[in-house]
C-alpha cells in the first residue's frame, strides 16, 4: 500500500465504525431535542443492547444484524416504560434533577446487569468475522460494511419517520413548539414515551452493531455516554443530520488517530476535535443558533 | 354549552383567577376583555386544559371536564387560538395544517378541511411548503385559525387574535370571526380591542385582576360609563 492509500484505508474504515457511532447518537440527540432530556443512561443502554444480542446469538444462534428488530423491540418498551414511569415526572424539573435520575437509571442497569452476566467480557463470533471484500487495493471487513449499511438505513428509515408519517411529524411538532402541540391537542406525554422508546431503541440496534467488534463488559456504558454526547455537541444538539455527521467524523477522527499516534489516545482526538468545534462553532455543525 | 362554576387557578402562590364564573350557550359570540395581566389568557389555557383550576368546575354539554387533560379537552370540540399564535415554525404551512387534525375528531375530515381552509385563507394556499416561521403575522395568524379549524372544533377560543396587524387585516379578521360564527361555531374572544369585540359579540365579560367584574350584552357594556372610563379613555 502507498502512504496515501494507507490513510484512505484508515478513513474508509473510521466511516464504516462512525456510521454505527451515528446510530447511537442519534438517539441521544432525538431525546434531546423533543424532550430537553439528556439521557445519561444511553450508553449503558448500548451495553444493555449489546448484551441482548449476545443472548439472542446464544440461545437463537441469531446474527446480531438479524437480532436488531428483537433488541430494538425490547429497548423501544423499555424506553416506553421508562418514560411513563419515572421520567414523565421530573420533564419540568430542574437540569440537575433529571440527571441525577438519570445517572440513577444508569447505575441501575450496569449493577443489573454485571448481576446477570458477571463482569466476563462477552463476544460474538459471526462466520464472516474475518471475511473481508476487496475493492482496489482496501480491504473491507465483512462485520464493519454490514454494520454501516444496517445503521445508515436504520438511519435513514428514521428520517422518513419523523418526514411522513402523523406520528413523526406529531413528534416533531412537540420538539418545535411544545405549547403549539398542547394547543392542538397532541398527547404530549404519549409522544415523549414513544420518543423516548425510539431512543433507546437506537442504542439497542447501535449494541447489536458493535457487539460484532468489540467485546462487552456490563462497564463499558459510561465511556459511549461520553462518545455519544460528544458526537452530538459536535454535530449540533437536536439535529439529526448533525448527529449523523458528527458520527461519521469522530469515526474518521478516531481511525486517523490510530495510525498517527496510538490507538489508546483515541478519544483524547476526539476531544480536541470536540474543543475545537466548540471554539469554532458553538452550536455544533449543524447546529441553530439560539435565539 | 360550557359553563363555568367558582374557578379559581394559581401559578405556584400567585393567584390568577379568582372565584370565576361564566356561561357561553351554544351558538354565541361571548367576548371577554380585560388589561394586561387579568387573566384572560389564563382563563382561556384553563378551558383548555393546559392549566388545571385550583377550585371549581367546568362542564361542557353537562360533562365536567375539570382537571382534563388538553388532547381530551381538544377532542371534545373545544377548539383555540392561543395567545402568540403558537405555530410550529421550522414546520411548513401544510405540517402545520396537519397538526391540528391529529384528534381522532378531525383525523378523517383532514383532507376535506384542509381545502375549506383554503377557501377562507388563499393566501395559505400559496405557502404550504413554506416554513410557518417564515410568514408574515398576519399570514401567522391565519394559520393559527386554520389549524384550529382543521380540529372540527364546535366552541373556538380566540385570544387576542388581531395583536400586532394592520387596521385592515384585523378587519378582516373579525368579519372571518363573525362568518364562522354564521356557519355555526361558537365563540369565545379575547381581544384588546374593546370596541370591535364589544360591537361582534353578544354577551361580554370584564375580568380585573382575576374576578369578573362586569358582565352583560356587547351593547350594553358598550354605553357603560364606568367601562367606557376604564377601557376607552372616555
Ligand atoms: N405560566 C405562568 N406562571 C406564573 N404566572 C403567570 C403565568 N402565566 C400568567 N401568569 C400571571 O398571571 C396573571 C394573568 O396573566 P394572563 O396572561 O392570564 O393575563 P392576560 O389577561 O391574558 O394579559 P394580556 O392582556 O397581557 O395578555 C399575570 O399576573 C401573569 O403574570
Ligand atoms: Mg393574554
Amino acid at each position: 500500500m502507498l502512504p496515501i492509500e494507507f490513510y484512505f484505508d484508515a478513513a474508509i474504515k473510521g466511516l464504516l465504525t462512525g456510521s454505527v457511532y451515528a446510530m447511537l447518537a442519534v438517539g441521544l440527540s432525538i431525546i434531546f431535542g423533543v424532550m430537553r432530556v439528556v439521557n445519561f443512561a444511553h450508553g449503558e443502554m448500548l451495553v444493555a443492547g449489546m448484551f441482548g444480542a449476545y443472548l439472542v446469538f446464544v440461545t437463537l444462534g441469531l446474527d446480531p444484524i438479524l437480532a436488531i428488530p428483537i433488541v430494538a423491540l425490547v429497548m423501544f418498551l423499555f424506553g416506553v416504560a421508562l418514560q411513563r414511569g419515572l421520567i414523565d415526572r421530573f420533564i419540568t424539573a430542574p437540569e440537575h434533577q433529571q440527571f441525577l435520575v438519570l445517572i440513577g437509571v444508569a447505575l441501575i442497569l450496569t449493577n443489573g446487569l454485571d448481576m446477570i452476566f458477571g463482569p466476563d467480557a462477552r463476544n460474538v463470533q459471526v462466520p464472516y468475522a474475518f471475511a473481508s471484500f476487496e475493492v482496489g487495493p482496501f480491504f473491507l471487513d465483512n462485520v464493519r460494511v454490514y454494520s454501516a449499511i444496517a445503521a445508515l438505513a436504520l438511519i435513514a428509515l428514521l428520517y422518513l419517520f419523523f418526514n411522513h408519517t402523523l406520528t413523526g411529524k406529531a413528534i416533531r411538532a412537540c420538539a418545535d413548539n411544545n405549547r403549539g402541540a398542547q394547543v392542538v391537542g397532541l398527547n404530549v406525554s404519549r409522544l415523549y414515551a414513544i420518543t423516548f422508546g425510539i431512543g433507546a431503541a437506537c442504542a439497542g440496534a447501535a449494541g447489536c452493531l458493535l457487539i460484532m467488534v468489540i467485546d462487552v463488559t456490563p462497564h463499558l456504558g459510561a465511556d459511549f455516554t461520553l462518545l455519544a454526547f460528544t458526537i452530538v455537541i459536535i454535530g449540533g444538539l437536536g439535529s439529526m443530520t448533525g448527529a449523523l455527521l458528527g458520527g461519521l467524523l469522530i469515526g474518521v477522527s478516531e481511525a486517523m488517530a490510530g495510525i498517527l499516534i496510538q490507538p489508546s489516545l483515541k478519544s483524547s482526538f476526539s476531544f480536541g476535535l470536540l474543543i475545537l468545534v466548540l471554539l469554532l462553532r458553538p452550536n455544533g455543525l449543524l447546529g441553530k443558533r439560539s435565539s | 354549552m360550557l359553563t363555568i362554576e367558582a374557578v379559581d387557578l394559581h401559578y405556584g402562590d400567585a393567584q390568577a383567577l379568582s372565584d370565576v364564573s361564566l356561561t357561553v350557550e351554544e351558538g354565541e359570540i361571548v367576548a371577554i376583555i380585560g388589561a394586561n395581566g387579568a387573566g384572560k389568557s389564563s382563563l382561556i389555557s384553563t378551558i383548555a386544559g393546559i392549566y388545571r383550576p385550583t377550585r371549581g368546575r367546568i362542564t361542557f354539554e353537562g360533562e365536567d371536564i375539570t382537571g382534563w387533560p388538553s388532547h381530551l379537552v381538544c377532542d371534545l370540540g373545544i377548539g383555540q387560538v392561543a395567545e402568540g399564535r403558537q405555530i410550529f415554525p421550522s414546520m411548513t404551512v401544510r405540517e402545520n395544517l396537519e397538526m391540528g387534525a391529529v384528534i381522532p375528531r378531525a383525523r378523517k375530515l383532514a383532507a376535506s378541511t384542509m381545502e375549506r381552509v383554503f377557501t377562507i385563507f388563499p393566501r395559505l394556499a400559496e405557502r404550504v411548503r413554506q416554513d410557518a416561521g417564515t410568514l408574515s403575522g398576519g399570514e401567522q395568524q391565519m394559520l393559527a385559525i386554520g389549524r384550529c379549524l382543521m380540529g372540527q372544533p364546535r366552541l373556538i377560543m380566540l385570544d387576542e387574535p388581531s395583536l400586532g396587524l394592520a387596521p385592515t387585516i384585523v378587519q378582516e379578521v373579525f368579519r372571518i370571526v363573525h362568518q364562522l360564527n354564521t356557519d355555526g361555531l361558537t365563540v369565545v374572544l379575547v381581544e384588546q380591542n374593546v370596541v370591535g369585540s364589544l360591537k361582534l359579540a353578544d354577551r361580554a365579560y370584564v375580568l380585573e385582576n382575576g374576578q369578573i367584574a362586569m358582565a352583560g350584552s356587547g351593547r350594553a357594556l358598550l354605553d357603560d360609563d364606568r367601562l367606557r372610563q376604564a377601557y376607552l379613555g372616555l
